[in-house]
C-alpha cells in the first residue's frame, strides 16, 4: 500500500452536529465535531454510552429516530452525504459505506431467509442477477468463516448462534466491497470468546479489502489491537484524537485517563473495580464551560467559564481540556 | 411446512370433540324439553314423538347417536321443520352466507391493511386521519346501527341500491350488506396494522435494510410487511368468528336467506336441534378458519414451524 | 488544582435540578393523571359520560311520565315541547325520554356487573396460569385460545334459548366471555412479576402460592387491570345492545338501549325519532367510554403512541 493512496482523505465530517428535537426541548446529541478518516485506515470511536458516538455515525447514514437533524458536513469522497436527497442517499449507503450494527440477534430480519437477506443489495448496488449474487454471497460467507455456507445459505437468522449472526452481518456490509465500514459495538452482545474471533475477522477483511473501518466501541481494551488511531467522545463532542500507542503512553485528557485506568487487568491484583465517579450529563443542560467538569479530578476555576477546544498537544495527538496531564517524558525529566 | 399443517390439523379434533359434547349436554339438561310449547299435546303423541328423536333413552346413549350421526354429517332432525333437517336447512343457507361472509372478510383485510400502513407511513398526516376516523366508525357504531343508517340513505333518500334481499343476486344486492359486514373489522385490523407496522419499521432489522440502500420500496414490502402482517394475521382468527356474529344481525336487517336468519328464528323459536346444529356447524367452520389462520401464520413466521 | 468548593456545589445542584430530580421526584399517578387532563378528548368524554350516568339515574325523577306507562294521549307522538313528551312517544304510548333513559340505565348496569365478572375471572385465571407456569400454564392459556377462536355470542344465545331470559344471566354470561383478554394480560404481568424481589422474599418466608397471588401480585396488577377493563367495558355494552337488538337480551317491558335500536329500526322511516334518540344515546354512550379507556392507556402508557 502506498503512501498516496493511504494519505488519501475518504471521509471527512466538518462541523457536524446532530440535534434531536423533544417536547421538553432541544437535545444536542453531537455538537461541532470534525473527524478525518483516510482510505483503509482504522479508527476506534470510544465513549460511555449516550456520548453520542453511535448517533454520529447512524446520523451520516441517513438512519436517526424521525426528531433527529444533522447539521454539518459530512464530505465521503468530496460528497456531502448530510446533503444528499434520499434517493440518492439510498445509492451510496449499502454501497459505498455500511453499517455493522450491534446486535446481531436483532440485526437481521427474522422473517427472510439468510440468502434473501444477502443477495438484494448485490442486485440493487452492482446490477447482479440472482445467481451471480447467490455466488458471490457464498463466497462472502466462506470468507468471514461460516462453515458450510451453502446450507446455511437457506436457513432463517434463529436458525443460527449469535456469533454465527454476527458473521452474517459482517457479510452482508462487505459484500458491495464499501469504502467505508462503520461497525457499532459489533462484539459486545457476543461471547468473549467469540468477541476476539470476531475482531480478527475485521482486521483481515478491511485489510484486504482496502476498507476504511470505524469502530465504534465503550471499551477501550478492544481497541488496542484494532485501530491506527483513536478518537475518545464525550458528551457529543471529541474530547481527545492521537494514535492508539500515544493515546495509550499518554493520555492527555483526564477523561480518557480515567477511561484507561477503568480497564480491568488481569495482571493487577485489584481488590475493586476502578470507575469514573459521577455521570455523563444531561445533554439537555450541557455545563457552560467543560462537560467533563463536574466529574474530572483535575478540574479549576477556569473549566467552569468555557469550554476548551480541541488542541494540538503533540505531533498527531490533539485533547480538549485546559489542564492536559503531562507527557511521560516530560513526567521523567522532571523527576 | 406440510407436517405443521397436519398436526395442527390433528390438533383442532379434541378442540372440536370437547365442544361438541358440551353443547350437547348443556342442551339437553335444559329445563324444558323441545315440544313444551304453549299448545300442551296429549301425552300419546309426545311419547311418540320422543320414541320417534330417541328422546326416550337415556342421555349417554342419546349422545353416542348424536355423535355417530354427526360423523356422518347428519346434525340431526329439525323440530320446528318437517321438510327439512338441520343438515338440510344449513345447505339451503350456506351459499348466502358463506358469499356475504367472504367477500365482507376480504374487504375487510384489504382496506384494513392498506389502510393501517398508510396510517403508519404517513403518520400524523391525511391517511392517518382517514384510518383514526374508520376506526372510530366502525368501534362507536355497532352494525345494527350502521345498517339502517345506510338502508336509509342509499336505500331509500338517493334509491341507489335496494334496501334488502337478495334478489338476483348481483352486486348491488350485496353492496350494502358486505359493507356493514366489513366495516367494523376494516377498522380493527387497520388500527392493529398501524400499530405493528410502526413497531416493526422501529425494529433493527429495518434499520439494518435501510443502511443496505434498498430504497423505500423494498423495505416496506420485502422487510416489513411480513412481519408487521404477523398481528393482523393472529386476528383474523376471531375476526372470522365476530364477523359471523355479524352475519345474524345482517342477514336479520337485510333480509337474506342465509343460515344466521335460521339461527335467529330457531332460537326465538327454542328449536333445540336446529339450534345445537347450527352452533356446531359454525363452530367446525371457525376452527377450520383458524387452522387456516394458523397455517398462514407460520408461512410468516418461520419460528412457529419448529415447534 | 483546586476548585471552589462553593462553586462546585452550586454547579451539581444546578445540573441536578435542570434533571428534574428534585428530591421529592416525580409521583407515576401523578403524572398519568397529568397527561390524563392534557388529553381533551378524555376529559370531554368524562364530562359527557358523568351527564349520561346522572340522567341515566337522577333523570326519571324529573320527568313527566314512566316508562311503561302508556299515555293514551299520545301515540307515535313526535318529539314536542308541550306535551312533555320530549323525545316523542312509541307506538304504546309510552314516553320515549323515560325509555331510553331506563336503558342507558340498564346498559351501565350490565356493563358495571359484567365487567365486575370479568375482571374477577380474568385476574384470577390469568394470575394463577401465570404463577404457577410449567404444563399448567400451557394448558390453561391453549384453553383460552380455544374460546378466542369460537363464536362466544353464538354460546350466549345458547344459554339464553336454554335458560330463558334472565337479566342477571345475561349479565354474567357476558361478563364470563369477555375475561379472555383480562386473562392474558393478567397472565402476561404476573410472569414479569413472579421473579421480582419481593414477591421472591414472600416465598422464601414459606407464604401459600394462593396467598402471594392475591397479597403480593393481584395489588400489583391495579393498573393494567383498571386500563383494560375500561376499554372493556364498550364492548359489553356494544355485546349486550347487540344480543337486545336481536330479542335475546332484557324482556319486556323493561327496556335496554339496543331494543330500542330494533324497535326504532322498524319505524324508521314514519318514526324516526325512535331510531335517532336511542342511537344518539348508545353511541355517546360508546364514544365517551372510548375516548376515556383509550386516555387511561396513553396515560398510563406514554410509549404506546
Amino acid at each position: 500500500m502506498t503512501d498516496t493512496i493511504k494519505n488519501d482523505v475518504l471521509l471527512e465530517l466538518k462541523d457536524y452536529s446532530i440535534t434531536f428535537k423533544t417536547p421538553d426541548g432541544d437535545v444536542k446529541a453531537v455538537s461541532g465535531m470534525n473527524l478525518t478518516v483516510k482510505r483503509g485506515e482504522r479508527i476506534a470511536i470510544v465513549g460511555e454510552s449516550g456520548s453520542g458516538k453511535s448517533q454520529t455515525f447512524l446520523g451520516l447514514m441517513g438512519l436517526l429516530a424521525k426528531n433527529g437533524q444533522t447539521s454539518g458536513q459530512a464530505l465521503l469522497e468530496g460528497r456531502d452525504v448530510l446533503a444528499l436527497k434520499p434517493r440518492e442517499l439510498d445509492k451510496v449507503r449499502g454501497k459505498d459505506m455500511a453499517m455493522v450494527f450491534q446486535d446481531p440477534m436483532t440485526a437481521l430480519n427474522p422473517s427472510l431467509k439468510i440468502s434473501r437477506q444477502l443477495t438484494e443489495q448485490l442486485e440493487i448496488h452492482r446490477g447482479f442477477t440472482a445467481r451471480a449474487a447467490s455466488v458471490e454471497a457464498l463466497d462472502m460467507l466462506k470468507r468471514v468463516g461460516i462453515p458450510d455456507p451453502t446450507r446455511r445459505f437457506n436457513l432463517y437468522p434463529h436458525e443460527l448462534s449469535g456469533g454465527m449472526r454476527q458473521r452474517i452481518v459482517i457479510a452482508m456490509a462487505l459484500l458491495t466491497k464499501p469504502k467505508l465500514l462503520i461497525a457499532d459495538e459489533p462484539t459486545t452482545a457476543l461471547d468473549v470468546t467469540i468477541q476476539a474471533q470476531i475482531l480478527d475477522l475485521f482486521n483481515d477483511l478491511t485489510a484486504e479489502m482496502n476498507t476504511a473501518l470505524l469502530m465504534i466501541t465503550h471499551d477501550l481494551g478492544v481497541v488496542a489491537g484494532l485501530a491506527d488511531r483513536v478518537a475518545v467522545m464525550y458528551a457529543g463532542r471529541i474530547v481527545e484524537e492521537a494514535p492508539v500507542d500515544e493515546l495509550y503512553e499518554n493520555p492527555a485528557h483526564p477523561y480518557t485517563a480515567a477511561l484507561h485506568a477503568a480497564i480491568p487487568r488481569p495482571d493487577q491484583d485489584v481488590d475493586e473495580l476502578v470507575v469514573i465517579p459521577g455521570r455523563p450529563p444531561n445533554l439537555q443542560h450541557l455545563p457552560k464551560g467543560c462537560n467533563f467538569s463536574p466529574r474530572c479530578p483535575k478540574a479549576e476555576d477556569d473549566c467552569i467559564d468555557g469550554p476548551p477546544q480541541l488542541e494540538t498537544v503533540a505531533p498527531q495527538h490533539c485533547a480538549a481540556c485546559f489542564h492536559p496531564f503531562p507527557r511521560l517524558e516530560e513526567l521523567l525529566t522532571h523527576a | 411446512m406440510l407436517s405443521y399443517a397436519f398436526r395442527r390439523l390433528l390438533s383442532t379434533i379434541p378442540v372440536l370433540w370437547i365442544a361438541v359434547t358440551a353443547c350437547f349436554f348443556v342442551l339437553r339438561l335444559a329445563p324444558g324439553g323441545p315440544f313444551d310449547g304453549e299448545r300442551s299435546l296429549p301425552p300419546a303423541i309426545l311419547q311418540n314423538l320422543a320414541a320417534h328423536y330417541n328422546l326416550d333413552k337415556p342421555l349417554i346413549q342419546q349422545y353416542f347417536y348424536y355423535v355417530g350421526d354427526l360423523l356422518r354429517g347428519d346434525l340431526g332432525p329439525s323440530f320446528s321443520s318437517e321438510d327439512f333437517n338441520v343438515a338440510q336447512q344449513i345447505m339451503i343457507g350456506l351459499p348466502y352466507t358463506f358469499t356475504l361472509g367472504m367477500t365482507a372478510f376480504a374487504l375487510a383485510i384489504i382496506i384494513g391493511v392498506a389502510v393501517g400502513c398508510l396510517g403508519a407511513l404517513y403518520q400524523n398526516k391525511m391517511p392517518d386521519y382517514v384510518l383514526g376516523a374508520m376506526i372510530l366508525v366502525g368501534v362507536v357504531f355497532p352494525n345494527f346501527l350502521i345498517a339502517p343508517i345506510l338502508q336509509l340513505v342509499f336505500g331509500i333518500q338517493l334509491a341507489w341500491l335496494p334496501v334488502g334481499g337478495w334478489g338476483d343476486g348481483s352486486l348491488k344486492f350485496l353492496v350494502l350488506p358486505v359493507v356493514v359486514m366489513a366495516l367494523p373489522h376494516a377498522g380493527r385490523i387497520s388500527r392493529i396494522t398501524r400499530g405493528s407496522m410502526i413497531e416493526v419499521m422501529n425494529q433493527n432489522f429495518i434499520r439494518t435494510a435501510k443502511a443496505k440502500g434498498i430504497g423505500p420500496r423494498l423495505t416496506v414490502m420485502r422487510h416489513a410487511l411480513k412481519p408487521a402482517m404477523m398481528p393482523v394475521v393472529s386476528y383474523l382468527g376471531p375476526a372470522a368468528s365476530y364477523l359471523l356474529t355479524g352475519s345474524l344481525v345482517v342477514e336479520s336487517i337485510f333480509g337474506l336467506p342465509g343460515i344466521g336468519r335460521y339461527f335467529i328464528n330457531a332460537a326465538l323459536n327454542r328449536d333445540y336441534g336446529m339450534v345445537l346444529g347450527t352452533v356446531i356447524f359454525y363452530m367446525v367452520l371457525i376452527v377450520f378458519l383458524n387452522l387456516i389462520v394458523d397455517i398462514a401464520y407460520a408461512w410468516l413466521d418461520p419460528k412457529v414451524r419448529n415447534r | 488544582m483546586i476548585l471552589n468548593p462553593a462553586k462546585r456545589e452550586l454547579l451539581a445542584a444546578e445540573l441536578l435540578e435542570a434533571e428534574g430530580l428534585s428530591p421529592e421526584g416525580r409521583s407515576l399517578t401523578k403524572d398519568a393523571m397529568r397527561r390524563l387532563c392534557r388529553n381533551k378528548a378524555a376529559v370531554v368524554s368524562i364530562v359527557v359520560l358523568a351527564l349520561l350516568i346522572l340522567a341515566a339515574f337522577l333523570g326519571p325523577y324529573f320527568i313527566p311520565h314512566g316508562y311503561e306507562d302508556p299515555d293514551w294521549a299520545a301515540f307515535r307522538a313526535p318529539p314536542s315541547w308541550e306535551d312533555g313528551h320530549y323525545f316523542g312517544t312509541d307506538p304504546n304510548g309510552r314516553d320515549l325520554l323515560a325509555r331510553v333513559l331506563y336503558g342507558t340505565r340498564v346498559s351501565l348496569a350490565v356493563a358495571f356487573v359484567a365487567t365486575l365478572v370479568s375482571v374477577v375471572i380474568g385476574v384470577l385465571y390469568g394470575a394463577i396460569s401465570g404463577y404457577f407456569g410449567g404444563r399448567l400454564d400451557s394448558i390453561m392459556m391453549r384453553f383460552v385460545d380455544i374460546m378466542y377462536a369460537l363464536p362466544y355470542i353464538l354460546f350466549v344465545i345458547l344459554l339464553m334459548v336454554i335458560f330463558g331470559r334472565n337479566v342477571y344471566l345475561l349479565f354474567a354470561a357476558i361478563g364470563a366471555l369477555e375475561w379472555l383478554t383480562m386473562a392474558r394480560i393478567v397472565r402476561g404481568q404476573t410472569l414479569s412479576l413472579k421473579h421480582r424481589e419481593f414477591v421472591e422474599a414472600a416465598r422464601a418466608s414459606g407464604q401459600k402460592p394462593l396467598k402471594i397471588i392475591t397479597k403480593h401480585i393481584i395489588p400489583n396488577l391495579v393498573g393494567p387491570v383498571v386500563i383494560f377493563a375500561a376499554l372493556t367495558v364498550p364492548e359489553i355494552i356494544a355485546t349486550e345492545s347487540f344480543l337486545s337488538y336481536l330479542g335475546f337480551g332484557v324482556q319486556e317491558p323493561l327496556t335496554s338501549l339496543g331494543t330500542l335500536i330494533a324497535e326504532g329500526t322498524d319505524a324508521m322511516e314514519s318514526m324516526p325519532w325512535l331510531l335517532a334518540f336511542p342511537a344518539v344515546f348508545l353511541v355517546s354512550l360508546l364514544l365517551s367510554l372510548l375516548f376515556i379507556g383509550d386516555g387511561l392507556r396513553d396515560a398510563f402508557d406514554p410509549k404506546d403512541r
